[in-house]
């Protein structure tokens, strides 16, 4: 039925680029469409992320699609030592997203595993690895599509307060995200950004990591909140749910008075 | 995860003094590396760690060529190579040297290598004394503990803590002031160096067209297990390998400002055999164990071998989050940290301690700092897949297998996603076999599901309005 | 099985080689393949500069410096730093050239080993010579020789380096372009970078824990 729905729409934008309409009246040229892959974790556990893409997106006159038949990345199974559990997600992954241009993602570790494990994975399967190559050039981390693709700093967002920015490990390390999503914080009207020092520091996430050594991750993340407490900032921004939901975690269990937000969430802030 | 140290690990986690030493070390070892390593002092780093990594993977993949090359110079200047296989052959050699000469003292400086193969207690059982020389191996030494840190082994330790260990052991008075026990250290040692018999040093190169050992150091205590013994031998592992003496240039200007932030410590030696004509001191006799000891198995993998290009220097250890919080001794091997996470497996089997690949955020930190650039999260994942299926083979893990098998497929049908999705489903079948929820949320609120999916947000906003 | 009763015999050279080819599956006396040139970066900067540069970074790791014209400055500048002391100097003729062997407080010449290990356990000072300095790091270049051994600048508490200008060169990688083989010159060369030191007790830097805890360079 989902899937109907998402081929309906794509159709319909398909449509609508070839006759030269466009959702943003204000933009000079039609876009191309832009498919969301939005994770597992936003789906289900942060749906406002979501959300607040979709309309930075469509403000920006891109036409949105979400391929209804997606799921997850397969990471959980690849970081815990289940490359061929993650194979067979990742395949999943690969056929619903096979026709998009652009595959948009408010996570830079689910696009990490995308870009660069899955070549790891179908190392040995030369079709599949043909697939997860062509794949990989299109999938966008979201800030990253923002800058690179949309070539915009200013959305047009205002925020009032001080947010501090979390590096999170994949986006940094593996995805080299460090500059972008503070240029599009910078531009946030009565935002101010104030950096923690070490910014780069891990949450102590890690996926499974977390719930096999709970205590340990705790800690990293109790290390990561007095970072964040010094710079006197109420909300969180990063550009990762996961590392966000741990640490919003022991916030809470803190009972401190700082938020968390993924910065789609602050784009799209009016 | 069977035998995962959870008590001791928690120990560290509660032990607040402790924490606060593992974090200002690590972290004044961090500030100090990163301003070595800054772009305007060192513009070219990155094309230094490159190269230093191509040189390691180019020795690594011809080591047998190098090996003998490094043999055949050493030889040519006078000196003796022994290759052993483990740690009993290297025993066997340094016992059968020591009744030869009749020597009974020994002195070494610090080596990871023979901290591996337990040298120190294998020689005093047959009444060979030998003594660490390293102001932070002879207190370990004393206190009968072994390496919190690759390069700074007591960090663990407060000045308290060693007036206690000197009071006990030297019978001196308790003395706090950290200038005056290292001068209770130096003098203690300068009886020993005097009087020693041998001196055993480790490597941190072996320089194949000059058949030279290079060892790097800051106390002076390996200058002087070198020059004052008549016999020096080095204990190396065969992957301290490099093909040139020129290629130092590489390899100082990265492990000093890695290890410690120093452009170079303190003392450099190049040594290449013993004592020449005329020369009136360093010793008679030079020997270079080439020590085995399970490295070949690592160089079988194409892939894993990598883990031989270390080069020891400790910065993984000192930027990694999972290593700042437990500390050294929760690592089951004389390896902590990443690196130790990696060959610890790969030399005693991903069997022997299964949890210690996946104890890791895998958050990349350990891959950004090393200078030879090994993929140390990539190894890690290897590793971990390695494991499970050990355990298949052995038949276990199988819950958690069944685990993952279940959720692929409901990852895969999305209709069955979509369903499980809204009672919070899609996450059942995982947490409960990899651990249990209630220690999960013993550290942290869990997240509540959100009232609506995207999914479903996203169909409701399809409808035409 | 290897035995102990073997002792010094023990060689599992075979072994572990066959070990190593095995798992690289490569046959004995294979050529590895090229290696490119090393990579050796020497600034192009004023030589004059060098001495300036060598003199900061020196007390910068905690030595101090003295730069004179003519060899016949140096015995003052010494007897100064030796007042009250006891030194032992190496044979270096250019010790002996700025006169540092005639001072009262140096005993030189030493031939014999056991001598002149006595002599440097009590001495106070070592004076030696350096065949090179490193200007980018203030490093001193000690090959060891019949003329230079290597204890003197090691088992006193003080060391001090005279050498001429000549010897300076600008970093490690101009050493190694100079001494491409250290060891066809010596058994051993040793490059000394600050006053020996520690940080093994609570990261607090403590001098002088086995080497000197002192050093001085005076370049002539």
């Amino acid at each position: 039925m989902g899937e109907e729905k998402g081929n309906v729409k794509w159709q319909m934008n398909q449509k609508c680029a070839t006759i030269g309409f466009h959702a943003n009246p204000g933009s000079k040229a039609v876009k191309t469409r832009v498919s969301l892959f939005v994770t597992c974790i936003v789906d289900q556990v942060f749906p406002q992320v979501g959300i607040a893409m979709t309309q930075v997106l469509e403000r920006l006159g891109y036409p949105v699609d979400f391929p209804a038949a997606q799921t997850c990345c397969g990471q959980p199974a690849f970081n815990s030592g289940y490359p061929e559990e993650a194979g067979i997600v990742a395949r999943h992954f690969l056929n619903t997203f096979r026709d998009s241009e652009y595959i948009v993602v408010p996570s830079g570790s689910c696009a990490s595993m995308i870009v660069h494990h899955y070549t790891d994975i179908f190392a040995n399967e030369q079709k599949t690895l043909e697939q997860a190559r062509s794949i990989a050039p299109r999938v966008w981390e979201f800030s990253r599509f923002l800058i690179e693709v949309a070539g915009v700093e200013d959305v047009g967002a205002s925020f009032d307060g001080v947010v501090t920015y979390h590096d999170s490990c994949h986006s940094l390390r593996e995805m080299h995200i460090k500059e972008g999503p503070r240029r599009l914080l910078s531009k946030v009207q009565g935002l101010t950004l104030r950096e923690m020092e070490p910014a780069e520091e891990c949450c102590g996430f890690g996926g499974t990591f977390s719930v096999k050594f709970p205590e340990v991750s705790g800690g990293m993340a109790r290390t990561k909140i007095e970072s964040i407490l010094k710079t006197e900032a109420g909300t969180v921004v990063s550009v990762d749910s996961s590392c966000l939901m741990q640490i919003q975690g022991a916030i809470d269990r803190a009972r401190l008075p700082i938020r968390t937000m993924h910065l789609a969430e602050v784009l799209a802030g009016r | 995860m069977t035998g995962q140290p959870s008590e001791t690990i928690n120990q560290t986690l509660g032990d607040a003094r402790l924490q606060l030493a593992i974090y200002s070390a690590t972290n004044r070892l961090m500030t100090h590396r990163a301003g070595a390593v800054r772009a305007d002092l060192l513009p070219d780093y990155q094309e230094l760690r490159t190269e230093a990594n191509q040189l390691k993977k180019h020795t690594i993949e011809h080591l047998d060529h190098y090996l003998e090359l490094f043999e055949k110079n050493v030889i040519a200047h006078g000196g003796k190579v022994v290759y052993c296989s483990d740690s009993q052959e290297v025993a066997d050699f340094v016992l059968g040297l020591a009744k030869e000469r009749g020597a009974h003292l020994i002195v070494k400086s610090k080596s990871m290598t023979t901290e591996e193969i337990h040298f120190n207690e294998r020689l005093e059982k047959h009444g060979l004394e030998a003594v660490e020389t390293d102001l932070g191996e002879y207190i370990l030494q004393l206190a009968h503990q072994r390496p919190y840190h690759i390069v700074a082994p007591a960090l663990h330790l407060t000045r308290y803590d060693v007036a206690e260990i000197f009071s006990k052991n030297l019978g001196v008075e308790n003395e706090v002031v950290i200038e005056k026990q290292t001068k209770i250290a130096r003098a203690a040692l300068r009886e020993k160096f005097l009087h020693a018999d041998i001196g055993v040093t480790g490597a941190n190169f072996l320089v194949a067209d000059s058949g030279a050992v290079v060892v790097v150091e800051n106390e002076g205590n390996a200058r002087l297990t070198t020059s004052a013994p008549k016999i020096h031998i080095t204990v190396a592992g065969i992957e301290k390998l490099i093909p040139r003496a020129q290629d130092l240039g590489v390899f100082l200007t990265l492990l000093g400002r890695s290890a410690t932030g120093q452009p170079l410590t303190v003392y450099t030696s190049f040594l290449s055999g013993p004592r020449r004509n005329g020369e009136i001191d360093g010793p008679d006799e030079f020997y270079v164990v080439l020590l085995d000891n399970g490295r070949t198995k690592l160089l079988a993998d194409p892939e894993k071998r990598q883990s031989l290009y270390c080069i020891r220097c400790g910065a993984c250890l000192n930027h990694c989050p999972v290593y700042r919080k437990i500390g050294g001794h929760n690592y089951p091997w004389v390896y902590s940290g990443p690196i130790g996470a990696i060959i610890t497996p790969q030399f005693h089997g991903v069997l022997k301690d299964p949890w210690l690949p996946f104890a890791s955020s895998l958050c990349g930190a350990c891959a950004e700092v090393c200078p030879v650039k090994i993929e140390i999260p990539k190894l890690l994942l290897k590793l971990r897949s390695e494991v499970t299926d050990a355990q298949r083979r052995q038949g276990v893990g199988g819950v958690e297998r069944l685990a993952f098998g279940i959720w692929a497929w409901v990852m895969t049908h999305p209709r069955i996603y979509l369903m499980l999705a809204r009672i919070g489903g899609i996450f059942l079948p995982l947490l409960p076999k990899v651990g249990p929820l209630g220690k999960w949320a013993s550290q942290r609120e869990v997240p509540k599901l959100a009232k609506t999916s995207f999914h479903q947000w996203w169909k409701a906003r399809e409808v035409p309005k | 099985m290897v035995e102990s009763a073997r002792g010094a015999q023990v060689n599992s050279r075979e072994v572990v080689l066959g070990n190593v080819r095995k798992a690289l599956d490569r046959a004995a006396g294979l050529l590895p393949t090229t290696l490119t040139a090393p990579r050796l970066k020497i600034p192009i900067l004023d030589r004059g500069r060098y001495t300036t540069l060598f003199g900061q970074n020196f007390e910068k790791l905690g030595g101090k410096s003295f730069f004179v014209r003519e060899p016949r400055e140096v015995a003052p500048i010494l007897s100064e730093l030796l007042q009250g002391k006891r030194a032992v100097a190496s044979n270096a003729p250019f010790l002996a050239a700025c006169g540092i062997t005639g001072l009262p407080q140096v005993q030189s010449g030493f031939t014999d080993r056991e001598a002149l290990r006595a002599a440097c356990v009590t001495a106070d000072v070592g004076i030696t010579s350096a065949d090179y300095a490193l200007a980018e790091t203030g490093t001193l270049v000690m090959l060891s020789s019949p003329e230079e051994p290597r204890l003197i600048s090691l088992l006193p508490p003080v060391h001090i380096a005279v050498f001429p200008q000549s010897r300076m060169l600008a970093n490690l990688d101009e050493l190694l372009a100079v001494l491409p083989n250290p060891a066809e010159q010596t058994s051993s060369m040793v490059l000394i970078t600050g006053p020996s030191r520690t940080a093994d007790i609570e990261q607090i830097l403590v001098r002088g824990v086995h080497g000197p805890g002192e050093i001085y360079a005076v370049i002539v």
